[in-house]
């Protein structure tokens, strides 16, 4: 199963990968192939298996309610390539009205 | 008025009251310098992993048993992937496939045709649990036209969603909704619901069909809306807007609108980020959750008695009219300081007058809690019971509290201290009467020649006499016997 480029380019979106012409091609190739496998996994009989939530034999796994030390706020913006007033700085996401 | 059917469905987000976050240990304050409240896990820095908060699933589990939701016994929770800066990870942690909560309702009070109070049900569709995300600042507000500031401190709050089908057909059945849901989680403790603080938010979907239409018309989202005041208008501009375009032949688009307080408008969201494609999956970082009925007994046995139900045995219970026990059980602490005051002296009528006029009045007007009443419910049950037995005057007891409310002490001391008593010495009054009708030699003529009225003015002659002190009935019977 071929994917188309529309379909690549919206993966890619998705991921907000920036990808070039020949990584996309690649990309799209190798998504491809992924998903051949699953068709063929798709031939196997699951009628009566139920589906796997998580690969671990366990549950509830929960913490009481109390609180812990923070990280210092020197420690939280240093690896923020831009930040002000005490808050991570992004280019803008919201436009203007 | 309108030709078109009004159709509003609800989703409602309420931060819970934990102390501390959803999957990690700092705190869950609404209220912080930006970025104090953070670490590795809701910073979604690599190699942290997410711990379940065990008081969310309680009071999440509160909020499912009060609606007459499915309880889902087994549940999970998976990632809703989308970026935005505001989402440290790029996803959400949320519940989709098996939420915590399936179907149930909301019961509310709406006007009916007549004009009598009916109920309606408002379905839900789902409750589930998720985390909060951070919050942003854009451009002017920050003064920087290019950018957005990112404060991670509300990431990872806990959350719960409560959506409800669109079974809502005007706005006021909108803010009874909101009234009603808003009451149960105050009672429930879920939540402190403080909506100027973000605690609780509501989110509307309004659209428009002709009258008799099965199928709905074309639904839109309203946002940003911090306020029951902005639902409502926010909902009434949304409603104008659609018409408009419907009566000129025109189709509602599918989109969000956010709210703008100061135009009074709706005005379509604009946001560089959207792409609607969540590819929700499990949370692998998470096991699964199994509910077992020891759990649901524990917490229902921590639930209290829901505003609606309390509301109704107020009414049978105490006799009380739908209004007075409408007010007497507005909160959890009204409710429960108006019973505390009823225990042991059993006049329901007479404290609720007090609870519901006087000293919701007076705290009302010094914007207190009933918690930091300066009366306590003792103390207000004994200064009815010192009208009931005939010690002071219902208007001297007024009086009495006054001073009860500014310091604190009990009724019967001041009743002494002022020598507040009432008067039921038959002699003294007999004198008191006398006099007053001796410097009243009109008042007496005319009541004498049929005037009614002229006997209430000696009444209050002996009133004024003793400071509203004297026994009225025993004034009357003495009046009119030496009148007569």
């Amino acid at each position: 199963m071929r994917l188309t480029p529309e379909e690549v380019d919206h993966i890619t979106l998705l991921a907000r990968l920036e990808l070039s012409p020949a990584e996309r091609e690649r990309a799209a190739g190798e998504l491809s192939q992924i998903l051949d496998y699953f068709e063929q996994l798709k031939q196997l009989d699951t009628e009566n298996v139920e589906p796997t939530e998580h690969v671990l034999p366990i549950n509830n796994v929960l913490r009481v309610d109390e609180t812990r030390p923070c990280l210092s706020l020197e420690a939280v913006l240093q690896n923020a390539p831009e930040h002000a007033s005490g808050m991570f700085q992004v280019p803008r996401v919201v436009e203007a009205e | 008025m309108s030709k078109y059917e009004i159709v509003i469905g609800m989703e409602v987000h309420a931060e819970l009251l934990t102390e501390s976050k959803q999957f990690c240990g700092c705190a869950n304050v609404a209220v912080a310098p930006p970025n104090t409240h953070v670490c590795p896990v809701c910073l979604g820095f690599p190699g942290s992993l997410p711990v379940l908060n065990e008081k969310s699933v309680e009071l999440s589990l509160r909020t499912v048993l009060a609606f007459d939701s499915k309880i889902n016994k087994h549940t999970i929770f998976e990632r809703k992937n989308y970026f935005y800066p505001d989402l440290p990870k790029a996803y959400q942690i949320s519940q989709r496939l098996f939420t915590l909560g399936e179907g149930g309702c909301v019961e509310i009070d709406v006007a009916g045709q007549d004009g009598q109070v009916q109920t309606k049900r408002v379905g839900l569709s789902d409750v589930h649990m998720e985390e909060d995300t951070g919050k942003s600042q854009h451009g002017e507000a920050i003064g920087d036209p290019d950018s957005s500031l990112v404060d991670f401190n509300r990431a990872g709050i806990p959350l719960l969603e409560i959506v409800s089908a669109p079974d809502m057909r005007s706005i006021e059945e909108a803010e009874s909704y909101m009234a009603t849901l808003r009451q149960v989680l105050l009672y429930l403790e879920v939540s402190d619901c403080k909506m100027e603080l973000g605690r609780l938010r509501f989110e509307a979907s309004v659209s428009l069909r002709p009258f008799g239409q099965e199928e709905y018309g074309t639904r839109v989202e309203v946002k940003n809306l911090n306020s029951m005041k902005a639902v409502r208008d926010s909902l009434r501009a949304e409603i104008e807007r659609q018409t408009k375009i419907l009566d000129s032949g025109g189709k509602v688009q599918q989109q969000t609108m956010l709210w703008d307080e100061a135009s009074g408008t709706t005005q379509p969201m604009r946001s560089k980020e959207q792409a609607h494609d969540y590819r929700y999956f499990p949370e692998p970082d998470l096991v699964p959750i199994e509910i077992d009925n020891a759990w649901l007994d524990r917490v229902r046995a921590a639930m209290p008695e829901l505003p609606r139900a309390r509301r109704q045995r107020f009414q049978t219970d105490y006799g009380l009219s739908a209004y007075d026990a409408e007010i007497l059980t507005s909160t959890r602490d009204i409710a429960s300081y108006y019973e505390a005051a009823l225990e042991n002296y059993n006049n329901p009528k007479t404290i609720s007058n007090w609870v519901a006029n006087e000293l919701l009045g007076r705290l009302n007007a010094e914007n207190k809690d009933i918690i930091a009443s300066p009366v306590r419910p003792t103390q207000l049950r004994d200064l009815v019971k010192l009208i009931d037995d005939g010690t002071i005057s219902g208007k001297i007891a007024k009086e009495v509290f006054d001073e009860m409310f500014m310091e604190g002490r009990d009724a019967i001391l001041i009743v002494r201290e002022k020598g507040l008593g009432q008067i039921s010495d038959t002699s003294e009054i007999e004198a008191i009467c006398q006099r007053v009708i001796e410097a009243n030699p009109k008042a007496v003529e005319d009541y004498k020649g049929g005037k009614e009225r002229s006997f209430a003015a000696l009444v209050g002659g002996v009133m004024k006499e003793t400071r509203g002190r004297a026994n009225p009935a025993l004034v009357n019977e003495l009046l009119k016997k030496q009148l007569s």
